[in-house]
């Protein structure tokens, strides 16, 4: 991949320790060789990072990369792509696929897929066989094949002993259970987020209550098992304070929010547009901003793209029909730039930091310094483009961001040393 | 329509027609009532827009009636219906007013269809828009799929019933039998309740936004678990005394109630739901001679309707179903000519 190259990203400012300064960053054989203001660039490859922030490499822990099973949508190296473009030096695969990821085959196939791939691909797997919610997964054996994030995604565990179960069972490795938090029961026959305007259109509503009711509930579970849990996608204004509760009272829990959920409500169904399906549902302007004051304060402690492509007849479906999920990695990185005006070092955190320690993936990832893996992403916040959907590297379509203008893109990405994009274009 | 080479399809939302909403200024506001010529709902339509189409109802009423030559208005058009729900009655009325204004007619349901076959509802629109279509009448289960609909052709789309969202023709059809039956061409003044199960009914949520457009003071009526919630900045008041409402109301609107409703706790009981919410004959017999009952059919008799009530003379049932040719003659003549969404009372453009 390197080698022996030398390559100098230059003229921008660094997060380095918590804190943005401008420096050059060298690498050699694909690890950072000098930071700082006068390295030796002698034979290097320059990067222009001029105006933009160098920053650790993006990590998304919730990307749905539909290999195997639904391949016409989106295959590992396709959603690598996307990834690179968006930033990602590293993604974990969520399990949701056909079939679902449980075994150590499936498992070996995605890594050999994930050879080719722009990004690292680290594998995530079910909760329960098959995504039934019946039987647990075999979690010493697939933990000790390197796999770190258990999730039955698309789908909560209903069944509260088994999730206990899970959960205590696999306390003494380290893995962490991560919950899509969804009460069937109440959310069965819903289409939207349940308010003013699920009312007016006559569209089915999913009540905040399906969500809140299992964060109480996993967070009542992680402190009897006295073990780690990691909550997906956090929708409402009432699950962020419940999580933000947990950790106050010193609990091990940690969060994610996504980009849609922070950026879109559900006043975006007012068009019966198949794209803004999703689930959890685009909520209420105040869950809107108390998700943003979330990421703010630290209650939650990643951005996660829930990067879900399909098909587009799939999404020309009526709305009750067509399948929940929204394309996110190329237009992640640009819209917490725009929307929570965080600056370089919160973004950092919240885009690589966090997310790398929460998939076990911060000795390559999430930070700048001599010596470790060059995975680098100059990003420049200034940069404006519109999202085109003809013109994303993902396989599908499916952007809710269509025709949007954007601020803020990443220009170059390094993935262990290699230049994958350079001035916003994937290299392979 | 015009089909659109790949190219251009990469600027246009849902591969037919133009964004809909801008991201400049958050705008997701529905686009109804841009879109040339379409009748998709009654949200946000002026008295002055309803008066217009019901006055050329009411002329075609009249010429019905006089039994006139037939009218040539939409001589050489055709109007297709899309029905991918079942409505025989509804279908029926649509058809049977094309025709009276002289249109051909085509019928498409989704029994006999390719849409069994694995045909998308999109390659459907477009294969029979390609034949030369005028309007579309669709009815579809899921909210808002004549509003998509409607963004892969250039016909007028009317919407027939999408799910619960709207069925803006009934309301019409409510308002004039109404209307007619009071001799006035407003309902100012009126106080109407509507009964039942508002949460599921398109037709309730058309007839608030009409009643209210048209002047009146719209009280709806249920059990919780059957209104839906978040609706403070609906112009309507809420009540669950069905009793006490009854007695300021000059109209009640009874809503037809699926028994299925007991099965996910909706309701407790097709009998404790009568008891509290349905129109019996010792209600029935409480009204003011004067107090007018409506329905949209069809009626479960002797459930949330007593035949007394349903067949009496302050009942409009059978006046509602003959407003039905009338008021969709005027639809779909103001959709094919292009005026339905800009005529108003003062400014009748037809």
């Amino acid at each position: 991949m390197s080698d022996n190259k030398t390559i100098a990203i230059c003229g921008g400012e660094v997060v380095i320790d918590n804190q943005l300064q401008a420096a050059d960053v060298v690498i050699r054989d694909g690890v950072v060789a000098e930071v700082g203001q006068n390295v030796n660039c002698d034979g290097a490859t320059v990067i222009d990072a001029t105006g933009a922030w160098v920053m650790p490499g993006f990590v998304d822990i919730h990307t749905h990369l539909r290999e195997p099973g639904r391949t016409e949508a989106e295959t590992v190296e396709t959603g690598s792509r996307a990834a690179a473009l968006g930033g990602y030096t590293a993604v974990v695969a969520m399990p949701n696929t056909e079939p679902a990821i449980d075994n150590l085959g499936i498992i070996e196939q995605i890594r050999s897929a994930a050879k080719a791939a722009l990004c690292e691909v680290a594998v995530s797997a079910c909760i329960t066989r098959g995504r039934g919610g019946k039987e647990l997964v075999n979690f010493a054996s697939l933990s000790a094949a390197g796999v770190h994030i258990y999730t039955d995604d698309g789908n909560g565990v209903q069944d509260t002993a088994l999730m206990l179960h899970a959960l205590q069972y696999a306390s003494d490795l380290d893995v962490v259970l991560a919950q899509h938090c969804e009460d069937e029961s109440l959310s069965a026959g819903g289409f939207m987020h349940e308010g003013a305007v699920s009312s007016r259109l006559g569209i089915g509503g999913i009540p905040p209550e399906a969500e809140e009711l299992m964060v109480m509930r996993d967070i009542a579970l992680s402190r009897k098992a006295q073990v780690a849990m990691h909550f997906l996608h956090l929708s409402t204004k009432r699950s962020v304070e419940l999580v933000r509760d947990a950790k106050a009272a010193g609990m091990n829990v940690t969060a994610e929010a996504t980009p849609h959920h922070f950026t879109l409500t559900d006043e975006a169904l007012n068009s019966f547009d198949p794209n803004f399906r999703v689930n959890p549902p685009l909520r209420s302007a105040p869950d809107r901003a108390a998700v943003i004051e979330g990421l703010k304060d630290g209650t939650i402690d990643a951005i996660a793209t829930d990067h879900a492509p399909h098909a587009p007849e799939l999404k020309e479906l009526p709305l009750t029909e067509a399948p929940c999920g929204m394309l996110g990695l190329e237009t992640a990185a640009s819209l917490a730039n725009s929307e929570l005006q965080l600056g370089a070092v919160e973004l950092s955190r919240l885009l690589s930091i966090n997310p790398a320690r929460i998939a076990r993936l911060h000795e390559t990832h999430g930070q700048i310094a001599v010596g470790r893996p060059a995975n680098i992403t100059v990003f420049d916040p200034n940069a404006e483009w519109t999202v085109d959907p003809m013109q994303l590297a993902s396989k599908a379509r499916n952007t809710p961001f269509a025709g949007r203008d954007m601020t803020g893109r990443t220009r170059h990405t390094i993935f262990n040393g290699e230049v994958v994009v350079a001035d916003s274009k994937a290299q392979r | 329509m015009a089909f659109l080479t790949e190219s251009e399809r990469s600027l246009n939302h849902l591969d037919g027609s133009p964004l809909s909403y801008s991201f400049k200024d958050d705008s997701f506001k529905d686009d109804s009532f841009n879109r040339s010529s379409g009748f998709l709902s009654v949200e946000g339509r002026s008295r002055a827009n309803l008066q217009a189409i019901l006055n050329v109802a009411s002329s075609h009423a009249q010429r019905l009636s006089n039994e006139d030559t037939k009218s040539t208005a939409l001589a050489g058009k055709t109007v297709t219906s899309l029905f991918f729900e079942d409505s025989t009655r509804t279908r029926l009325s649509f058809e049977n007013a094309a025709r009276k204004l002289s249109s051909d007619v085509m019928t498409f349901t989704a029994g006999t269809s390719s849409v069994k076959k694995g045909e998308s509802i999109k390659d459907t629109v477009q294969t029979i828009d390609a034949m030369g279509v005028d309007a579309f009448v669709v009815r579809h289960s899921s909210p808002g799929m004549p509003h998509t609909i409607s963004h892969w052709t250039d016909a007028s789309v009317i919407n027939a019933g999408d799910g619960a969202h709207e069925h803006p023709t009934q309301a019409l059809i409510d308002s004039f039998a109404l209307l007619e039956r009071l001799g006035r061409n407003d309902l100012v003044g009126q106080n109407i309740a509507i009964v039942g199960d508002v949460l599921h009914s398109r037709v309730a949520r058309s007839n608030v936004w009409a009643f209210t457009a048209l002047g009146a003071s719209v009280t709806l009526v249920g059990p919780k678990t059957l209104l839906p919630s978040n609706i403070d900045d609906w112009p309507v008041t809420v009540s669950n005394d069905f009793d006490t409402v009854l007695k300021k109301s000059g109209v009640v609107y009874m809503l037809r109630i699926q028994k299925e409703r007991a099965a996910t706790g909706l309701m407790s009981s097709v009998g404790e739901y009568v008891s509290r919410f349905g129109l019996t004959d010792a209600r029935y017999r409480s009204l003011e001679p004067n107090t007018l009952i409506m329905h949209p059919g069809p009626m479960n008799r002797g459930i949330e309707i007593s035949p007394l009530a349903a067949d009496s003379d302050q009942s409009l049932v059978t006046r509602q179903v003959a407003a039905g040719i009338p008021v969709r003659m005027a639809v779909l003549e103001m959709c094919i000519n292009n005026t339905i969404n800009n005529s108003t009372i003062n400014g009748n453009q037809t």
